[in-house]
Formats: structure tokens, C-alpha cells, sequence
């Protein structure tokens, strides 16, 4: 098999990745599984990982890279300690969702998308939790903070090293 | 076990989840025990109650008492006085906004007294980890009478007679989509059930998989015997960890009951469930994207015919039907048609259940007749509207629906009525707005949305919308020229007629909708560079009105930027070189004298 070399992987994670590949290898459409589950591992995908799963599904770069990009789940950079998520669905924009976004935006510099240098945060715009009667919505990591005004996150955010 | 003397029907749906019900349901768990109260009273955690902007939300059976804002504080007192004593706690009770009367019991709150539980009977009466409690309310029994008493003609027959049409936006006829499928010659066919509920506003799924998973999966099973059908497929939305757990737990615990894997209740019909997560991509909640997208591929849709019932999944016949519909399947074939064709209009049959958001008082999930009134579930179920603001319009069917004005709210809820007043019924978000709502930046954030997950595939989605979008986006930002309007018109008719799938055909709608009846506000901010409900930030030009101010200085300490000045008995002075429109002293004024 290829070999897999990145400053992220560690190598307590490759016999990992490697059963993820072996026990999805021979079920059809299982990029995704995979590519989940591989990011579940490392945090992202980085792009020397997507070879080695390309190889190992004996798939074309080109597709599980395709795949990879398609969908909003999965990164190819890396991600911050706290992924903070900020519902811009109608119902918290409706709220005042945008107003929530431009705070944290100004307060840590972030734009979304971004990760911030320490790799505490990532900020990330998405489209509807369905938690709507909570709105306006914020979720960092699994917990849920609703009802959150553009005063008080900061004060949340700050509760997350 | 022994039967408990009371229930505590607890919600753990999301919502309450994000209220702080766990952390109730263990101090309420402790406090019992406590008392020694461990045998007679059983907290159950069921799914979505629907009053979610109340919760934590617990119903007391079998007394029906009501409980709201529940905080793990409040724990000893409710023990202490109610389970113990028989006092119902007051200040825990719902009060009626309007009249201030507090209501008891759960039936009598005007929010769920006109609501008709169909499809959601069993939200908040069950608890959905418990496939017997499923059982016990004549859960699987559909089906059974589907396996052992019916032809698959029959199951079709009973289901295309009920009237039952797609609850996942559309309204297609359930039962011709299998006909179709089941008139398809091939040796392996698929049922997949569409969770990837993906309109930004809508959580009607996401609560029946909570608070019912096993009435999804008795609808698939029904649908798998009716096409004949041996695998099925739920594709879920990878933001619905609870769901999935909960789908995950009734699929294994229905193979160990014998009613899902091979020789199902005996009768030599074999159909498993498997669960696929989606990845975050909108359009897979069109059909062949969806499709796609369990094949492992990238989620584009594709050109029809062939339609999925001939050629869907790997390529083989398939059914896809969306959880609404299916969880509808199970009743209508124990009840009958008849039963079911009863409630509602002359071309919708049944119930609808709606998700209500935005500025209404009553945030939830409701479920009411076909043919009621959008008036009747905004204001006798919904409330109204909060803080004695005016109503504006309600946005139904997410990005490719519309908007209704106040002048159409008498409209029903009927596919075809709500269609010739320029929404759709779509999968059952609403939107409810007031006046402080800006239409065109409403039209603009649902094209931010589009252009975003448009798949990119077809020219017209992929550069029509992001043109769209330009064009909007300009005249919030107070650029608007003469002409615009007439760009918005024509580009949306083309990206209309031309888009490869629905969501490019529907994306225009928001623009169209909002165009047919708020026309003025977009000539107001394109010709008089006016946003008239001081939304778009780049045309607001804010200054106090010195009859008005009362000299508070709120203003004053709001401005994050020291644009005000203000001093002790002198009205307030808004320097705009200063003002960064941020609104904060909008917000803080109590007496309207900023504008």
C-alpha cells in the first residue's frame, strides 16, 4: 500500500484510517462514508489523504477529490479547536443572525470560513440547524446557544479556549 | 414493572435540547428519587412537543398538565408540591399572551387546541426509543394488514384513493409515483425516504424522526411491498445527529421484532433500511442529486426522463418519498382511504404539518387540516405577531416558494390555492415577518442562499442566480439604477424556463414573489435610495427627532462608536459622519424618537 506522510497524521492514526478504507473497500458509492470518517480522524482532508484514500477505494484522484469539494462537510484546510457555526437560515435571519456574524467577524478578525492562527476558532456561516423557535442560532462544537444576542456572544465564545 | 402513577412526558427534541432539558430531566431525576418517589413516577423522553419556543416543555400524564421554561431550579418545587401534594405548580403553567389567563392542561392551549394530530399523534405520547410504545398505539399495524391481507394493486389503490400527494414541496400523487415504480420490470427496486430536509425554515422532518422514527419506517416497509422492493434507503441530513441516533436505534430494535430483514412477520417478503448521511450539499434534496449522492458521487441532478421510477437508484426502478408522506402511509392503510379523505379540500387531502418561525409569537411545529385558513394558523394557532408590530407577509416553501401579503392570508392551505397566490406549499416552513422586515433584502438573502448551492451544473442556476444576486445586491447597497428592476424580470424568467432541475426553476421565486407585491419597496430604494423598514444599512441616515426624545441618553451609551452626543436635559445629536449604521441606537430608543 501507498505510504501516507503529513505533518497533521499522526501515526497512531493510520492503522485508523486504514480500517476505514478496508471495511468500506468493497461497497459501492462509499466515498463519502469514507471521506467522513477519515475527517472524523485527522479534523480535515488534507490533500496528501485524499491520494491515499483515492489508492486505497482504487478510485480516480479526480473523483474522490470531486466528491471531496462537493460537499460543504468536508474541509481540505485545517480547522480550529471550537468550529462555531452561525445560522444564517431564514428564521435566524429574520433575527438577526446577520447582526450576530458581523460581531464575531469584527471581534476575532475572522471572516467566514477562516480559521483563526491559534486554531481556536473557526467561523462558519450555516443554513438552518432546525432549530428555528431557538432563533437566532449559534452552535460551537455540539453545544446549542439560543436566543444569542450580538452582546452576549462574546461573552459565550469566550467560554471556549 | 409496575405502572407509574405519573408520567412526565419530557421533550428531548432539539430545541428543549438547546433549552436545557437534560439538564432538567436530571435534576427532576434526582429530586424523585429523593423522595422516594423512583417507583411511582417514570420521566420519559420523548421527541419534539412542537412548542419549541417554550421549552423545556414536560406534559404530566395522565392529568394533562402543561409545564413551559422549565429549569432544573424549579425541580423540588414541582415534586414537592405537585407529584406529592397534587398542586399544580402555577407559575409553571402556560399563560395565554393575550388574555394573561393561565391555562393547565396541554388541550386547552389555544396553540395546540386547533391543531389536528395525524401525522404527529405520537410526538411528546411516546417515547420514540421504545418500539413497543410505538406498538402500543397501533404502531405496525398498517403494515401488518399491508403483508398479510393486501396485494401490492391494493396497497397502491388504497394509497391513490386517500388523495395523499408528496409533503415534501411538490405534491405529486403518492400512490401514482408507485404505480409507476411498480409497473418498472426489473429483479431489484428501491425505496428511499428523502430526510435531507434542507429549506432553510423547515423542521417538520427532523421532528417526526425525533419524536416517531418507526412510523417512517412502517411507511417504507408498506411502500417496499407495494413496488416490490427489497432495499430501502433513509438519506438524512448530516446535521440531524439526534435523528440519526433515533433511526439508527428503531431500525435495529424492528430487525430484532421480525419486522425488518428477511421473512418479515412470516410471510416470505423480505425488505432491510439502511441509514446514508448527506454531506451539507442543499441540492441533494432534489431526487436524482440525492440519488447521486448514495452512489458516491458528486450530488447533481440529471435530466428527465428517464424518471427515478424506471431508472433511479444504481440505475433501478425507485421510489423516493419524503418522511411527512411516508409517516402519513402506515394510518391510511389501517384506516383506509375514506378515513383519510375526509379531512380537507377537493385536491388536498389530510393534514400538513407546518414549522412556524420568524416574528411570531408561538415558534413551533404544528399540524393542521388541509383547507384551514394561513390567517387562522398565524393568529389562532401562531398567536400573531410579537411586540404589537403589524404583520407583513409569510414566506412559505423556503428558497423556491414565495411570499403572501396581508391582503391574501384568507388564502387555505391547499396546494393549488396557495399556488395562484404566487407561494408554494412546499415541504412547510413559514416564515412569518413584520414590518420591520426588508423585502428586498429578504428576496436578497434567499439568492445568496440559492447561488451558494446552486450545483453548478446548468448555466442558467449557476450564472443566472450569482447575476441576480449582483443586482440585488446592489440596490441594498444604494446603487439600484433605473433598469435593474426590468434586469430582475427578464433574468428570472429566463433562469425559470430554462434551469435543468427544480431548484433552478423555483430559484427565481423569491425575487418574482416579492416583485408582484412589493414593488414599491424596491422602487423606493432604487429611485429614492430609501429602505423604508431600515434594513439595508447603506441607505439608512439616522437622526433624532428633538420632539420626541426624552432626553434618556440610552442612545447615548447604545452608540458603539461614539457617534451621539448627549448631555443631561439636552436631546441627543447623531454626528453621521460618525454613524456606522449599526442600529444599536435605533434599538435602544424606547419612544420612536430615532429615525
Amino acid at each position: 500500500m501507498a505510504k501516507l506522510e503529513h505533518p497533521d497524521i499522526t501515526s497512531d492514526m493510520i492503522p485508523r484510517i486504514d480500517e476505514v478504507i478496508n471495511t468500506h473497500k468493497d461497497t459501492a458509492g462509499a466515498v463519502i462514508p469514507v471521506l467522513r470518517e477519515c475527517q472524523d480522524i485527522v479534523g480535515y482532508l488534507p490533500v496528501e489523504l485524499i491520494d491515499y484514500i483515492s489508492i486505497g477505494l482504487n478510485l480516480p484522484k479526480s473523483d474522490v477529490l470531486g466528491v471531496a469539494t462537493f460537499y460543504s462537510l468536508f474541509s481540505l484546510t485545517p480547522k480550529g479547536r471550537h468550529i462555531v457555526r452561525v445560522c444564517l437560515g431564514t428564521a435566524c435571519y429574520v433575527k438577526g443572525g446577520k447582526e450576530i456574524m458581523n460581531r464575531i467577524r469584527k471581534t476575532y478578525g475572522l471572516d467566514e470560513g477562516e480559521t483563526s492562527e491559534d486554531r481556536r476558532f473557526t467561523l462558519e456561516a450555516v443554513r438552518c440547524l432546525g432549530a428555528c423557535g431557538l432563533a437566532p442560532v449559534m452552535v460551537v462544537g455540539q453545544d446549542t446557544h439560543g436566543g444569542v444576542t450580538p452582546d452576549r456572544v462574546i461573552n459565550i465564545l469566550e467560554q471556549y479556549e | 414493572m409496575a405502572t407509574a402513577r405519573l408520567q412526565l412526558m419530557l421533550c428531548g427534541g432539539t430545541g428543549c435540547q438547546a433549552s436545557g432539558s437534560r439538564e432538567f430531566h436530571a435534576a427532576l431525576e434526582e429530586e424523585i428519587k429523593k423522595q422516594g418517589l423512583k417507583d411511582e413516577i417514570k420521566i420519559i423522553e420523548t421527541g419534539c412537543n412542537g412548542f419549541c419556543a417554550l421549552g423545556p416543555v414536560m406534559l404530566v400524564q395522565p392529568e394533562g398538565i402543561f409545564y413551559q421554561q422549565l429549569k432544573p431550579e424549579h425541580a423540588p418545587l414541582l415534586v414537592e408540591e405537585h407529584f406529592l401534594k397534587g398542586r399544580p405548580v402555577e407559575k409553571l403553567l402556560y399563560v395565554e399572551p393575550a388574555s394573561k389567563e393561565t391555562i393547565p392542561t396541554m388541550n386547552e392551549i389555544p396553540f395546540f387546541a386547533h391543531q389536528k394530530f395525524w401525522v404527529m399523534k405520537n410526538k411528546g405520547a411516546i417515547d420514540p426509543e421504545s418500539i413497543d410504545e410505538y406498538i402500543a398505539r397501533d404502531g405496525y399495524f398498517g403494515m401488518a394488514k399491508a403483508l398479510t391481507e393486501m396485494r401490492p394493486e391494493e396497497i397502491i389503490q388504497e394509497v391513490r384513493d386517500s388523495g395523499l400527494r408528496g409533503r415534501g414541496g411538490a405534491g405529486f400523487p403518492a400512490g401514482l409515483k408507485w404505480q409507476f415504480a411498480s409497473k418498472a420490470e426489473s429483479d431489484i427496486k428501491y425505496v428511499l425516504c428523502n430526510a435531507d430536509e434542507g429549506d432553510p425554515g423547515a423542521f417538520m422532518d427532523r421532528s417526526i424522526l425525533e419524536a416517531d422514527p418507526h412510523a417512517v419506517l412502517e411507511g417504507m416497509i408498506i411502500a417496499a411491498k407495494a413496488i416490490n422492493a427489497s432495499q430501502g434507503y433513509i438519506y438524512c441530513r448530516t446535521e440531524y445527529p439526534l435523528a440519526i441516533e433515533r433511526l439508527n436505534l428503531a431500525i435495529k430494535k424492528a430487525r430484532e421484532y421480525g419486522l425488518l430483514g428477511e421473512d418479515i412477520l412470516d410471510t416470505g417478503f423480505n425488505f432491510d433500511i439502511d441509514i446514508y448521511q448527506g454531506a451539507g450539499a442543499f441540492v441533494c434534496g432534489e431526487e436524482t442529486a440525492l440519488m447521486r449522492s448514495i452512489e458516491g458521487k458528486r450530488g447533481m441532478p440529471r435530466p428527465r426522463p428517464p424518471f427515478p421510477a424506471n431508472k433511479g437508484l444504481w440505475e433501478r426502478p425507485s421510489v423516493l418519498n419524503n418522511v411527512e408522506t411516508l409517516a402519513n402511509i402506515g394510518q391510511i392503510i389501517l384506516n383506509g382511504a375514506e378515513w383519510f379523505a375526509s379531512v380537507g379540500t377537493e385536491s388536498s387531502k389530510g393534514t400538513k404539518v407546518f414549522a412556524l418561525s420568524g416574528d411570531i409569537n408561538n415558534i413551533g411545529l404544528v399540524e393542521v387540516p388541509m383547507g384551514i385558513t394561513l390567517r387562522q394558523m398565524i393568529y389562532d394557532i401562531g398567536g400573531g405577531i410579537p411586540k404589537k408590530r403589524k404583520f407583513k407577509a409569510v414566506q412559505l416553501g423556503g428558497p423556491s416558494g414565495g411570499c403572501v401579503p396581508e391582503q391574501y392570508l384568507d388564502t387555505s392551505v391547499d396546494y393549488e390555492e396557495i399556488a395562484r397566490v404566487g407561494a408554494i406549499m412546499g415541504s412547510g416552513g413559514v416564515i412569518i415577518m413584520d414590518e420591520k422586515t426588508c423585502m428586498v433584502d429578504m428576496a436578497r438573502f434567499f439568492m445568496d442562499f440559492i447561488q451558494d448551492e446552486s450545483c453548478g451544473k446548468c448555466v442558467p442556476c449557476r450564472e443566472g442566480t450569482r447575476r441576480l444576486l449582483e443586482i440585488l445586491n446592489k440596490i441594498c447597497g444604494g446603487e439600484g439604477e433605473p433598469g435593474d428592476i426590468e434586469d430582475l424580470e427578464e433574468l428570472s424568467a429566463v433562469i425559470k424556463e430554462s434551469s435543468l432541475c427544480g431548484l433552478g426553476q423555483t430559484a427565481p421565486n423569491p425575487v418574482l414573489s416579492t416583485l408582484r407585491y412589493f414593488k414599491d419597496e424596491y422602487l423606493a430604494h432604487v429611485y429614492e435610495k430609501r429602505c423604508p423598514a431600515k434594513k439595508c444599512a447603506a441607505l439608512l441616515k439616522f437622526w433624532v427627532d428633538p420632539d420626541k426624545c426624552k432626553k434618556c441618553g440610552l442612545c447615548y451609551k447604545a452608540c458603539p462608536v461614539g457617534a451621539i452626543s448627549w448631555q443631561k436635559k439636552e436631546p441627543a445629536y447623531i454626528d453621521q459622519s460618525k454613524c456606522i449604521q449599526c442600529l444599536s441606537c435605533y434599538e435602544a430608543c424606547r419612544f420612536g424618537a430615532i429615525e
